[in-house]
């Protein structure tokens, strides 16, 4: 299948899914007991205010109706109005979002090192002692997820050593206009490093706990995809060519390692977003995980509708993405 | 049926059952998980009668005293007290009732949601292994968390709700390795000759397929286990889980995190339970695949 | 006597206590084709692991000493071993699917050897390739270079394996059955070619093949073996036309006569079989 293949089909099947997401919180969010309205006012307020509310939030009306009115509106970009917030919901989607694609993107890419590194060591270790050390630490950090890991870290760096800020996304005393919310991106590009490097100390440690588990599997998945490289005839007869071990690894080997890695490990980037949402409240982080934590515990309900939305379309970006990758790299499959 | 018994497949493992048990008591590992997970399950089923002090009572006097060893501790509560006054030790090991039970309970039922529509999907193919492929894909596309989470906010907060959400979220799991089990094993040539005898499909799926995919299970459930005492864990930390005064894990992690300068151990302590028990789980379903690996000639 | 440019002398290799190899020993002038012949089994694949120093774990060599122009090649440094190959010694391997790397270019596997050995910079390296493209005789070698190894039939990809083991001018290359996994057809095309190679480049060849008929159109001398023993030794065609051992008497009547098929297929006779067994046993209970 071409390359444009894949993204059709996938838009398609995108499109589907976005909808069965939308129907199913949607429905259930309305068989919630707990009136979002009646939280919000107090018990002072007359039935027709809390009839005009439901107006103004689109909570009147038969379910179906309801839904309707809801994607109608959806498909041109309004989700309504934040019952915590009174903001509309897709600017406040839009101030959060930049800060989780930062943490999101750097955690990917500390994962991608960190597991590509561990892989290649491993496999330079060969047979030899490091190998099996190796080996076993990547086991342990397999097993724990990002929550526990920040959670150690903020034991080990924040009160043990206070090395990193424990809260936030930068300090507060940094009182500095910003014209986007991309802090990390816009402070470096406008050359205010030690702004950036304040934004940085802030992301270090959910950016860690969040890459670890993925650097792990990585790791582990790498490590075996380059062992079967490793002893294939092409090798052997590189290696008679004259080609020292390192340059064996990488140059020959780890290209054909990448696509079955990718293949594998591609769903679990979609567990690293989804991990924004508790490592971003246990750090105060505020970004989409963050909030949506909150949305939920406030019975917000067009926000979460809204949150949910884009958490399903970051995911089915992510998966068409990786399926676009694995055709990338591999040879035989772009020419069909 | 008796003819059952005389059509036994030519690569079927099932007669080498008792070498893998044998296997799985000779790796460290395992056998070190394993016993971790027991003593846990004792401490879990006998905590009220060994448990020292209430694990909800409260003493303000005492409020924040450190474990034994350290300046300022108090001798009646080993490793110290929260802001409340109340006994870290007691309260952890009661915190391993709701993990335990959340593990078992909602590992299994999530096993047995997810088999039996892996089953489904592999053995009977076409439109229903269409429909249940792209339910699994459509699942798949929450976030596991944020769904979770969701649940929980719906159904209220209790045992049931913890327990509804895990089974929700992960039977996508169970479901996906089923079927590709299912799938492969219908391939083999002893479903051909059950088949060629005239065993009708559901006998032999029951009675030849699901033996055969037994042990995957197995080693997935044990797994599983792992990550259903992780969500429960994050539950409570998030507050959505049981009522606040039954101690759980995740429920200790939170409030020890508000004062993790001042009293450090309220939220080491169940965090290091929390670290123990993962790895335990993680390295006994590691133990567990690795045993029938070779069993299942892969 | 000019200098032997390969001396294998007695050389004794085994795998967990059996013996693989046992007491071989042959020379090879520059410029000599000289033939490796033998069933499956025989140790010749060995020969050529051991050669290229990528002997499996589990054997190990036991005595013997190999020399290249006068110097013992496993008292080299690894540094200098691997300099060695490549660059003077090359290797034609057996299979062409899995020898060339599916996810790289004909052009970066070909100028390899240009780039890491010569330090050639990459426009050169690709003029060099090409014209080594159409040495091998590759019709549209620009389009083969863009190429990838999936896109190329086997005999085009044993044409591009030769291609790159001449392509720095080796003293010695070892040519492992190039030509088993190939068409019978493309057999034949493929010795010429080899054979049109080395005389042009002047290269000595060891090759290693099961088959007499291939010994017999490109060997100047062959050795015959049998379970890892040299059974017999000396120029090709008095080896084929006056054999002196019984065995490759018996190898050559069973080869199969496509002219004269009413003779039928004959096997090696029992008798020579056991005859060589019981002297390889006298052999290695005195050694």
């Amino acid at each position: 299948m071409t390359a444009v293949g894949v993204v059709l089909n996938r838009t398609v099947t995108a499109a589907i899914t976005l909808f069965g997401v939308a129907a199913v919180v949607f429905f259930l969010l309305r068989i919630v007991p707990g009136d979002p309205i009646a939280m919000m006012i107090g018990p002072a307020a007359s039935p027709s205010d809390i009839a005009a509310l439901r107006v103004h939030y689109g909570l009147d009306g038969p379910l179906s109706l309801q839904f309707l009115i809801w994607l109608k509106s959806a498909l041109v970009g309004d989700f309504g109005i934040s019952i915590t917030r009174h903001q509309s919901v897709l600017s406040i989607l839009g101030d959060h979002l930049p800060a989780t694609i930062e943490l999101a993107f750097c955690a990917l890419a500390l994962a991608i090192l960190l597991g590509g590194a561990v892989a290649v060591l491993g496999t330079l270790a060969g047979r030899r002692h490091g190998s099996v050390v190796i080996d076993a630490v990547n086991g342990v950090f397999l097993a724990l997820p990002d929550f526990i890991w920040a959670l150690i870290f903020v034991l080990a760096f924040g009160v043990a050593i206070p090395l990193f800020p424990l809260t936030g996304r930068i300090d507060p005393s940094l009182d500095i206009p910003f014209r986007t919310n991309f802090l990390l991106i816009e402070s470096l590009v406008t050359g205010r490093f030690t702004v950036a490097g304040n934004v940085l100390a802030h992301m270090v440690m959910p950016t860690v706990a969040l890459a670890l588990p993925l650097a792990a599997v990585i790791g582990r998945v790498l490590r075996q995809a380059l062992n079967e490289a490793m002893v294939q005839d092409y090798i052997l007869l590189a290696r008679i060519k004259g080609m020292s071990e390192p340059r064996l690894i990488l140059s020959e080997a780890l290209r054909n390692a990448i696509g079955p890695t990718l293949a594998l490990t591609g769903v679990q980037a979609t567990f690293l977003i989804g991990g924004t949402v508790v490592v971003e409240r246990i750090f105060a982080y505020p970004g989409i995980g963050n909030l949506a934590i909150e949305a939920v515990i406030n019975r917000d309900f067009p926000l979460i509708q809204g949150l949910v939305l884009m958490f399903g379309l970051i995911f089915i970006l992510i998966n068409i993405g990786v399926d676009l990758a694995v055709v990338a790299v591999n040879p035989k499959l772009r020419h069909g | 049926m008796a003819e059952a018994a005389l059509v036994k497949p030519l690569d079927d493992p099932r007669g080498e059952r008792v070498p893998v048990i044998r296997r799985l008591l000779r790796d460290r590992k395992v056998v070190v998980a394993g016993g971790f997970i027991l003593f846990l399950a004792i401490l879990a089923i006998f905590a009220p009668l060994i448990v020292p002090i209430d694990p909800l009572a409260q003493d303000l006097s005492n409020a924040e005293a450190p474990p034994y060893g350290f300046t300022g501790a108090v001798p009646d509560f080993l490793l110290g007290t929260d802001d409340l006054g109340r006994d870290v030790l007691s309260r952890v090991i009661f915190g391993a009732r709701i993990a335990l039970t959340v593990a078992f309970v909602a590992a299994t039922l999530a096993a047995a949601l997810g088999t039996t529509l892996g089953l489904a999907a592999g053995w009977y193919g076409r439109w229903i292994d269409t429909i249940i492929s792209r339910l699994v894909d459509i699942w798949m596309a929450f976030p596991a968390v944020l769904l979770s989470i969701l649940l929980v906010a719906i159904l209220g907060s209790g045992l049931h709700s913890v327990i509804a959400a895990i089974v929700v979220i992960d039977w996508t799991r169970f479901c996906r390795v089923v079927r590709a089990e299912t799938m492969a094993q219908a391939r083999m040539d002893y479903v051909t000759a059950a088949r060629a005898i005239g065993f009708r499909r559901g006998a032999i799926l029951l009675k030849e397929i699901l033996p055969n995919i037994v042990p995957v299970l197995i080693a997935l459930l044990t797994l599983e286990m792992g990550i259903a005492v992780i969500v429960e864990a994050i539950l409570s930390f998030v507050g959505l889980s049981v009522s606040s005064d039954t101690p759980t894990w995740g429920g200790m992690i939170a409030q020890g995190r508000q004062i993790v300068h001042e009293s450090w151990w309220v939220m080491s302590v169940p965090l290091l339970m929390l670290c123990a028990t993962v790895i335990a789980f993680n390295q006994l379903g590691d133990g567990l695949n690795r045993a029938l690996d070779p069993m299942l000639r892969r | 006597m000019t200098e032997s440019l390969l001396s294998v002398r007695d050389l004794g290799v085994s795998a967990n206590g059996r013996p693989v190899l046992r007491d071989v020993s042959f020379e090879l002038a520059p410029g000599e084709v000289h033939g490796i012949v033998g069933e499956s089994g025989a140790g010749k694949s060995t020969i050529v692991k051991l050669m290229l120093g990528i002997l499996p774990r589990t054997m190990e060599m036991t005595r013997g000493r190999v020399e290249y122009r006068g110097r013992d090649l496993f008292a080299l440094a690894p540094a200098a071993f691997r300099a060695l190959l490549g660059a003077e010694i090359a290797l034609i391997p057996q299979d062409p699917l899995t020898a060339l790397n599916p996810g790289r270019r004909i052009d970066a596997q070909l100028t390899d050897g240009f780039r890491l050995k010569r330090k050639l910079p990459r426009r050169e390296a690709d003029a060099r390739a090409i014209a080594l493209l159409e040495e091998v005789h590759i019709r549209e070698p620009h389009r083969v270079m863009r190429a990838y190894p999936h896109e190329l039939s086997g005999g085009m990809r044993q044409r591009v394996l030769i291609a790159a083991a001449f392509a720095l001018d080796p003293k010695l290359v070892i040519a492992d059955e190039p030509t088993t996994a190939l068409d019978v057809t493309v057999q034949k095309q493929i010795l010429r070619l080899i054979r049109g190679m080395q005389e042009r480049h002047g290269t000595a060849i060891v090759f290693v093949t099961h088959d007499l008929g291939v010994v017999a159109q490109i060997c100047d001398t062959t050795s015959v073996m049998y379970m890892g023993k040299v059974v017999e030794q000396g120029p090709t065609d008095r080896l084929l036309t006056a054999p002196a051992h019984p065995y490759t008497a018996a190898l050559i009547a069973a080869n199969p006569r496509y002219d004269r098929p009413e003779v039928g297929l004959t096997p090696i006779p029992a008798r020579v079989i056991e005859r060589m067994r019981a002297e390889i046993a006298a052999d290695d209970s005195h050694g």
